[in-house]
């Protein structure tokens, strides 16, 4: 194929193709360059300094943001890569007609309703389920009233879950049924069957579904900014609300640190990836 | 004789087993009742479709009948699950759990029962000196040769002393020469253990050379059960004739003889001669096959049926000839 | 797995009944809303009524007559059109940066699959806000032209469609990317080949071949594509400094200090409707299952 009489060479697609890289780094590169200028007003070069990084560091709030965010990201992670774990061995069973498509249908509606629309349905189910007095003095409202971030927690749970599936989906669909069928062949329980066969197996889909799951959650900003409660505020939402206020050297620390930790994840499960293919 | 065990006999009694599909319930196994003896090797044969695969995971406890009940050792074993099932299975695609060793592999359902693990090395030990297997056992599944995963699969199976084997097409992933040295090879274990197997093929041949008894099923039905030489001598129906060799089916008039069905007879069991004989026709084709020489011969009523001679004849195309078949040898199908 | 009792639907329940009360639900619950009268601020009360969506096409002037008000529709129209206009670019840019990784030697292609992926899993938000860096008046574009001399004062670039634009296009480039790419990377590459020695040119062979082949690719990727910019929030807030007002966030608008839920509602619901029009003018070649 690399020849240059292949009939799959066409001319005009190397260019576009490094355009379009350059094009998608200029502007990440542009943050993380920024972040060390000693310069506080405009983007003009003045001189290396880390003071930004110090200064996001010296912030409670930023501090608190980001604590948050790892709090209501794992808790998401977990709980919807489990929710798809067991959607994805369910929908490998046998079902009802109506069952399998209106899973399949909620699995899917997710991606294709726009994230704003989910945003303001949430919102406005939690308040009035949050002001109903038939809620009234429910434990679910005592544990939203102590953990601001139940309501975080729970959206981000649910916009995660088919994050999570198509992996998992994916990976199942790879495994012969023949192979759990042998486990129960072999005197293994259901739950036997589960941990020492189906778990084992299907743990590359269940990583890189967390994986997902886990940067879903991060990078989330609008169904937060809608659903979260006074002191439930997430990283992004609080980036958000420095931009509002002006443009600052220490948003560009802040988001040159995330920009380098989104680097990090893939550049290291390709690493991985690379390791076991070879 | 290390794995011998007392052999157990299985009885299906008018088991049915009916699938939902769109276009309305399938009957993929319909009443059908058989007994299976203790230490037989017993196949079930037929072409893909007939309900044999069916049946096999309904005694595996993969598929739960929808009515009937299968009797082993006197006890009802239809309702249990899988796990609670004394028969193992070697899978079509040998099922061999691709994240474990061979020796987990083999281990695994010894480890499933809670046996204690001095007696699980000991068994393994010996499952894999039965397979012959004995310097493999650290290796991975995809490490070895497909004959070799058939060997971990059988020892993986045969490690838990089953009541009964059942071996699901489990050749048929194989090349030719490794199927006829597997052929050999699972019928040596068969008398080794004493286990009672029970074999699903569409194989004929395979199914005749190793079955000490052959069910041929049908559309979910079984349509003849007999030895090997019995199923192939006096076929009960047309189709168990034509599906067990060639079969040559042609009016009882073209052959001469005063009867208003079809007469079969294979091809191995006719001669011909170009004096006197049962029917007329002339040569039209003839295919030297090394060992044998197939002639294709279309008779006078216009149908066309194939000889096989052991030696090449003095004869060729469009010569006029007539059949030679000893009387014993015609075969009448009620069918 | 397959025991006596078929384990299926119980596995199936936990998520059924999180997405039935917290996914389903409040979706049914805004489609509810759209129907009712607004309640000032934030809320919903009875009666029924359909003013909402009246509210889509008609002002009411100081004298309480209806008129007709075109804003609402003109923020479709944009909305349509940005979102439309950024599928169209992201598949100019797309489909040939796809076809060059697919047709680089394996090692490389691992790299440039990393290489999009790391913009892919980046947050969106500071995706976002970096063109602010770029495009402000005492950004880095108006930098240069200004020190080289190009310019003598600033060029405004952001607060308008094209920096909307330019925003979208960037945050949803690697979407279209990565699908196209699965696809041509699992096509038999012999039928390009198959193509050239039936006398095929290499335009020829693109038209088709390569690209009818790839379609199910380039219709996920276009969904991907269209799905999150027609409902973005951030470009048109922040790019478009708010006044370039998109769907997304004249809903926000609508359900924040604005406080017209059923209006919003009606909005959502409208965006809804314009998503699946476009979803079934896509799918008819069956994009969707691609997606998932």
């Amino acid at each position: 194929m690399a020849a240059s009489t292949s009939p799959s060479r066409l001319p005009g697609v190397a260019t576009t193709a490094y355009l379009s890289l350059a094009f998608l780094y200029i502007p990440i590169l542009v943050v993380i360059f920024f972040s060390f200028n000693a310069n506080s007003l405009i983007t003009v070069w003045h001189g290396f300094t880390t003071d930004w990084y110090v200064k996001a560091y010296e912030n409670e709030d930023l501090r608190r943001a980001t604590w948050n965010s790892m709090i209501v990201a794992v808790g998401a992670t977990f709980f919807s890569t489990v929710l798809a774990l067991m959607a994805a061995m369910g929908m490998r069973g046998r079902l009802p007609r109506g069952l399998a498509g209106t899973s399949q249908m909620m699995m899917t509606l997710p991606l294709l309703i726009p994230e704003i629309v989910i945003a303001i349905a949430t919102m406005s189910f939690f308040s009035i389920i949050l002001r109903s007095e038939f809620m009234a003095g429910t434990a679910f409202l005592k544990l939203v009233d102590q953990y601001p971030l139940t309501q975080v927690l729970i959206a981000h749970t649910v916009f995660c879950v088919p994050f999570a599936y198509s992996p998992i989906r994916a990976r199942i669909e790879t495994l012969p049924p023949s192979l759990f069928e042998a486990a129960a062949d072999l005197y293994a329980t259901p739950w036997q069957s589960f941990r020492r066969v189906t778990l084992p197996l299907m743990m590359p889909g269940v990583t890189s579904g967390a994986m997902l799951a886990f940067i879903t959650s991060l990078d989330d900003f609008i169904i937060t900014q809608m659903v979260a409660p006074p002191g439930a505020m997430t990283l992004p939402v609080y980036i958000y609300s420095m931009v509002r206020k002006g443009i600052t050297p220490e948003i560009n620390a802040v988001s040159a640190i995330l920009l380098v930790i989104s680097i990090l994840l893939v550049v290291s499960s390709y690493v991985i990836n690379q390791r076991k293919a070879s | 004789m290390i794995l011998k065990t007392m052999s157990s006999g299985l009885v299906i009694q008018t088991v049915s087993k009916t699938f939902p599909s769109p276009t309305g319930p399938v009957r993929a196994v319909d009443n059908v009742s058989l007994t299976i003896q203790p230490n037989e090797f017993f196949t079930l044969l037929g072409p893909s479709g007939c309900g044999k695969t069916t049946l096999l995971r309904m005694i595996a406890g993969l598929d739960i009948p929808t009515s009937g009940s299968i009797l082993l050792d006197n006890q009802d074993i239809a309702p249990l699950p899988a796990y609670q099932r004394p028969v193992n299975t070697v899978f079509q695609s040998y099922a061999l759990f691709p994240h474990m060793t061979v020796t987990d592999n083999i281990a695994f359902g010894m480890k499933m029962q809670g046996k204690p693990k001095t007696e699980i090395d000991k068994a393994v030990k010996e499952a894999l000196a039965l397979v012959r297997l004995d310097d493999k056992g650290e290796r991975m599944p995809a490490q070895l040769s497909g004959g070799q995963q058939q060997r971990v699969a059988l020892a993986r199976a045969l490690v838990n002393h089953p009541k009964i084997l059942l071996l699901d097409e489990s050749l048929s992933a194989l090349d030719y020469k490794l199927r006829k040295e597997m052929q050999i090879e699972l019928k040596r274990l068969q008398r080794e253990t004493g286990i009672t197997f029970i074999f699903v093929t569409h194989d004929q041949d395979e199914a005749l050379s190793m079955s000490d008894r052959i069910a041929v099923m049908e559309k979910g039905n079984v349509a003849q059960i007999g030895t090997p030489q019995e199923i192939y001598d006096r076929p009960a129906t047309r189709f168990v004739a034509d599906f067990i060799g060639i079969c040559n089916f042609v009016k009882a008039s073209s052959l001469g003889l005063n009867d208003n069905c079809d007469i079969g007879f294979r091809p191995e069991d006719a001669s011909f001669t170009v004096g006197r004989g049962m029917g007329k026709g002339n040569i039209r084709h003839i295919n030297y096959r090394g060992a044998v020489t197939h002639y294709i011969i279309e008779l006078e009523g216009g149908e066309t049926i194939t000889l096989s001679e052991d030696d090449p004849q003095n004869v060729e195309v469009n010569d006029a000839v007539s059949l030679v078949i000893p009387p014993e040898r015609l075969i009448r199908c009620t069918a | 797995m397959h025991g006596v009792r078929n384990a299926a639907p119980w596995l199936l329940s936990p998520f059924l009944m999180i997405m039935g009360v917290f996914f389903a639900a409040p979706l049914l619950l805004v489609v509810g809303y759209s129907f009712m009268t607004a309640h000032y601020p934030g809320g919903v009360e009875f009666p029924l009524t359909l003013d909402a969506y009246v509210k889509i096409f008609y002002d009411t002037d100081f004298d309480g007559n209806k008129v007709f008000d075109p804003s609402f529709l003109l923020i479709c129209w944009k909305s349509l059109k940005l979102a439309g206009l950024c599928t169209i670019l992201c598949l100019r840019a797309g489909f040939p940066m796809a076809y060059f990784m697919a047709t680089r030697p394996p090692q490389q292609r691992n790299l440039w699959m990393m290489l999009v992926t790391i913009p892919f899993w980046t947050n969106l938000l500071i995706r976002t806000y970096s063109w602010i860096l770029i495009l402000r008046d005492e950004g880095l574009v108006n930098n240069i032209l200004m020190s080289t001399g190009i310019t003598s004062s600033p060029i405004t670039l952001m607060c308008s469609d094209f920096a909307v634009g330019l925003g979208l296009l960037y945050s949803y480039l690697p979407f279209m990317v990565l699908p196209i790419y699965a696809n041509l990377e699992r096509m038999d590459w012999r039928l390009v080949e198959a193509a050239s020695d039936l006398y095929a040119t290499r335009w020829q062979t693109l038209r088709k071949v390569t690209i009818p082949l790839t379609m199910p690719g380039i219709l996920a990727g276009s969904i991907l594509v269209f799905i999150p910019s027609i409902g973005s929030f951030l470009a048109p807030q922040l790019l478009g400094c708010g006044q370039q007002m998109m769907l997304g966030n004249k809903i926000e608008n609508l359900f924040g200090q604005g406080g017209d839920w059923p209006f919003g509602s009606a909005a959502s619901v409208a965006l809804m409707i314009i998503v699946m029009i476009g979803l079934m003018i896509m799918s008819r070649r069956g994009g969707i299952k691609e997606l998932v």
